[in-house]
């Protein structure tokens, strides 16, 4: 396989160093000059000095074969946004992945269909809120082809669901419960399912209906 | 008419001033404050503090019912963004983008995008200068 860094931070060294382990074929383009010196140093004629959004530098790289994957790892989203534009849409390159540095930004990857996307941050953030214990409803995966998300959302007294069997649920259409945790042990939920304060449900949904879903099960 | 001017530094402000002596009602968008300087003491246009690739600050600034929108912030790859982001989420089809990379320019040019490329005027300004001041000069040697 070919693939083609855009960026030689950590993220994009330490890929470098373990697509290269795997025996893959890789270039990785760095646009400060100290920091190109030192991939240099062990990548040797695979790192090169230059701005990844300068088609020129792309060319040099070999975008025009084109790479089977180019990854888009710089510090900055707009520069990351034009690199996966040119790559695929410009070069045909089959596969794209980005870093996405502020998840503020993660709306206009995806208006300009740039998936998949990789955020730090979020992931970060997505683990804080799951060790908070009094949260509502967060997110766990977004199935961006699908169009999909999974949600989880705790049950408490006072959630107008508790009590209340599945099947009675005035669920938003297009969601689903998926699953029901409680006592530390998962259920499949079907229309006979009781929730009951203290459950964690898994929930499946388009999204947008994250509000019409939390009005359903927890608005009081 | 509602023009919106993202980056308010030498062209986008020149920009501003112009549009706003027409008549129209404009509104610069610059990170740093100190833009505000460059319209002018009597300016009566908006003014919002801020990047344009948050989109808080270009709803602020009144996107949703702009005419136009000029992007000329001093970095190509974030007018391509914020330019793409005023034509695709906030549907204003005259948004103009000022790229100085030609390469690019023609590439997002041909994906729609309306891009003005002040190196490519440059080199087509200076190319006829050029021409225009050698033809006559050798005319005089022959003559």
């Amino acid at each position: 396989m070919y693939v083609l860094i855009a960026g030689g931070g950590k993220a994009g060294a330490n890929v470098m160093r373990t697509l290269l382990r795997h025996g893959h074929e890789a270039t990785i383009i760095e646009q400060d000059r100290d920091r190109y010196e030192r991939l240099e140093a062990e990548f040797e004629h695979q790192a090169m000095n230059g701005d990844a959004t300068e088609l020129f530098v792309l060319e040099k790289a070999g975008i025009k074969r084109p790479p089977d994957l180019v990854l888009a790892l710089t510090g900055d989203d707009e520069d990351n946004l034009v690199i996966s534009q040119l790559a695929k849409e410009k070069y045909g390159v089959p596969k794209v992945i980005a870093r996405v540095n502020d998840p503020r930004n993660q709306p206009h990857f995806d208006l300009l269909g740039i998936s998949p996307t990789v955020c730090a941050t979020s992931s970060i953030l997505g683990l804080v809120e799951h060790e908070v214990p009094e949260h509502d409803l967060i997110h766990l995966l977004e199935l961006r082809k699908e169009n999909l998300e999974i949600v989880e959302v705790q049950i408490d007294k006072s959630s107008p669901s508790a009590g209340k069997t599945v099947e009675k649920l005035r669920l938003p259409e297009g969601s689903r419960l998926i699953s029901v945790m409680r006592d530390g042990k998962a259920e499949i939920a079907v229309g006979s399912t009781e929730l009951q304060p203290g459950d964690q449900v898994l929930a499946i949904l388009q999204p947008g209906k994250e509000d019409e879903l939390r009005q359903i099960l927890l608005k009081k | 008419m509602k023009l919106i001017v993202i980056g308010c530094g030498r062209v986008g402000s020149t920009i501003a001033k112009r549009f706003a002596a027409e008549g129209w009602d404009v509104t610069a968008v610059d990170e740093k404050e100190a833009a505000l300087n460059r319209l002018g003491e009597d300016w009566t246009g908006g003014f919002v503090v801020g990047h344009g690739m948050d989109t808080a600050v270009l709803r602020k600034a009144g996107i949703e019912d702009a005419d136009s929108v000029v992007v000329s912030t001093d970095g190509d790859n974030t007018n391509l963004v914020i330019g793409q982001v005023a034509q695709k989420r906030f549907g204003i089809d005259c948004t103009v983008v000022r790229i100085l990379d030609p390469a690019r320019a023609e590439f997002y040019t041909s994906r729609g995008l309306r891009t003005v490329c002040p190196t490519s005027t440059a080199i087509d300004a200076l190319s006829d200068a050029v021409r225009t001041c050698v033809i006559p000069q050798r005319e005089e040697a022959t003559v």
